[in-house]
């Protein structure tokens, strides 16, 4: 399964050149800046651009080609949009209805309630869509899309035009989707945080072409891209929620390179969960530091040393249990401990923030 | 009670105003749906010459209109040779004959409103159609036309009223023949001519406040809508 894509298209204002191969599952990522091309590219895999001599082909199938281009309503996909985009002549009932009626029995794998209850907007089917708030109305949208069982489905900064209550409400949604659906999904964004909350793979665009291409983790720490560098940069973490330990309040997290403590919160343990850890959280010691109010504390090895922007700081990306680690410390502290690629050290880890 | 009020010459010609006013309208309707669309969503140089040309009749002399029409449609001209091929009487002086004339004087009345009304629907509620699986034609008659149905009302109410008012098309092109291409606002010109003021008062208030109720509904209408869209 796979989404692979061949478009050149020059325009005199803009110039858009991208080559790659997006994996069919999980979610993958198009960050950029606003004007790097990444809604036209998701317009192109949708056939509502048309742009010439592009090729896009999913699953072994031809979208578009130099012979062939198939319209939009024959490709099995679901498109968000970034505003709303409900039918202003149709109640929520029947807006979510529309795409479902043309989808033909037999290829319908979510049903109606299935993506009411799933979007949790089961009570707001007899409303019209000027009485719903934005968040409402893009879990409306969203919803929406499901019903129509795409094998691909393309969302375009479906939370930037929300304010971040209604960003809240919507995000644990989607990493359902993400999670029990098993539908792929390829997510235009320039946020990071939403980025790092549900993204799996990350496409860098940047003036219309793709920079590069990976997994979360190694892109998000990759010190020649710019993401590591951002003022928020960080490592995102899979784990599993371990124990609740209510006498001092804590959470445990289990992650390959050992366990995180976290304020206790009210997931079940066995939960499959994502952590981020900021770079400028962590810090880092040459031997088991004793006697530290710091609780968090993970083993590891250095892969790397980079400047960063400030000229007073650097990166230090660091192996701890097979995933990188991304700390800002100073250039001072690099010199004093004489931190190396391959220094084996420990990184204390001052505050983990769970992702839900 | 209506039969006293107005005389029996005075109903025929209302009624065929009114019939006129219909026919126009219903064939207005289907004429410029299709072209109110593509002047709606065409990136064509020919949009401009279409504009124009729908726009037209707005400007011209109803006099000039009808001038042309009687030579076009009447025994020698080309509209008048068709339709003597096809065995047809000439549609000059004939009720067919008012009901072309009434659909290109009226038609701006019935283009413009459809036309902003379909612009008005954008491409993205297009798009979001077609990303549902809606085919063109699906997406045209469940997207498109439901949302640019005030631009139908607005159209229709308003070619109805100015065809039920047109008096120099049908002057020049249907003549004056009781009960065949007299409308009523020809008969109030007659009762003027013949001094008969009472008469052409009797048709005239008629008219004012036919037409009148016509505009409240439209404007009644425009201004849900207006307030529909400002709560969406």
């Amino acid at each position: 399964m796979s989404l692979a894509l061949d478009i050149a298209w020059s325009r005199p204002d803009f110039q858009l050149q991208v080559e790659c191969q997006f994996p069919g599952r999980g979610i993958t990522a198009l960050f950029g800046r606003s004007g790097s091309g990444k809604t036209t590219v998701l317009r192109c895999v949708a056939g509502l651009e048309r742009v010439p001599r592009a090729s896009v082909r999913f699953n072994g199938e031809v979208w578009q080609d130099q012979r062939r281009f198939v319209p939009t309503h024959q490709r099995p996909l679901g498109y968000v949009f970034q505003e709303s985009s409900l039918f202003a002549h149709l109640d929520v009932h029947r807006n979510l209805e529309y795409g479902l009626h043309r989808v033909p029995a037999a290829q319908r794998r979510i049903g109606f309630d299935q993506a009411v209850q799933f979007m949790g907007v089961e009570r707001l089917l007899t409303h019209r869509a000027d009485q719903l708030s934005g968040g409402q109305r893009q879990r409306v949208a969203i919803a929406r899309a499901l019903l129509t069982s795409p094998q691909l489905l393309l969302m375009d900064e479906p939370l930037s035009s929300l304010d971040l209550a209604s960003r809240a409400e919507i995000l644990p949604h989607l990493e359902r989707l993400h999670d029990e659906l098993s539908i792929p999904i390829v997510y235009v964004s320039h946020e990071i945080g939403e980025v790092m909350r549900i993204a799996d793979h990350i496409a860098l665009l940047d003036a219309g072409r793709v920079h590069a291409f990976g997994s979360l983790h190694e892109m998000l720490t990759r010190p020649d891209l710019p993401l590591a560098h951002l003022e928020e940069a960080g490592s995102v973490f899979e784990g599993v929620i371990a124990e609740h330990d209510p006498q001092y309040h804590l959470s445990y997290v289990g992650i390959a390179a050992g366990r995180l403590a976290i304020s206790l919160r009210a997931v079940p343990v066995g939960q499959r969960v994502r952590v981020r850890i900021d770079a400028r959280d962590v810090s880092l010691a040459l031997k088991p530091p004793e006697q530290t109010s710091i609780t968090n504390i993970l083993p590891g090895r250095v892969m790397d040393v980079t400047d960063d922007r400030d000229p007073a700081q650097r990166l230090v990306r660091i192996d701890v249990g097979g995933r990188p680690l991304l700390a800002r410390i100073t250039q001072r502290s690099v010199a004093q401990l004489a931190i190396a690629p391959g220094t084996a050290l420990y990184a204390q880890v001052k505050s983990v923030a769970l992702m839900d | 009670m209506i039969a006293s009020f107005y005389s029996p010459d005075d109903l025929v010609a209302l009624w065929i105003s009114l019939k006129l006013a219909a026919v126009t309208v219903a064939l207005l309707l289907l004429l410029c749906t299709p072209l109110a669309w593509w002047l709606a969503t065409t990136r064509s140089r020919l949009r401009v010459i279409g504009e124009a040309m729908a726009s037209l009749p707005l400007v011209l002399p109803p006099t000039v209109l009808g001038f042309y029409l009687l030579l076009f449609l009447g025994p020698y001209g080309w509209g008048g040779r068709l339709t003597h091929q096809l065995g047809l009487q000439p549609l000059s002086f004939s009720f067919g004959g008012l009901v072309v004339g009434s659909m290109l004087y009226s038609m701006p009345f019935v283009i413009q409103p459809l036309q902003g009304a379909f612009q008005a629907v954008g491409a993205r509620a297009l798009e979001v159609a077609a990303t549902l699986r809606a085919a063109p034609w699906d997406r045209f008659f469940t997207v498109a036309l439901p949302l640019a149905r005030r631009g139908f009302i607005t159209g229709s109410v308003l070619a109805f009223a100015h065809t039920l008012g047109e008096f120099g098309v049908v002057l020049m092109l249907g003549g004056n023949i009781p009960g065949r291409t007299q409308t009523a606002s020809i008969v109030i010109f007659n009762h003027v001519e013949a001094l008969d003021y009472s008469g052409a008062q009797r048709l005239s208030i008629t008219l004012l406040v036919a037409c009148f109720a016509l505009l409240l509904i439209v404007y009644s209408a425009n201004r849900r809508g207006a307030e529909a869209a400002a709560a969406a």
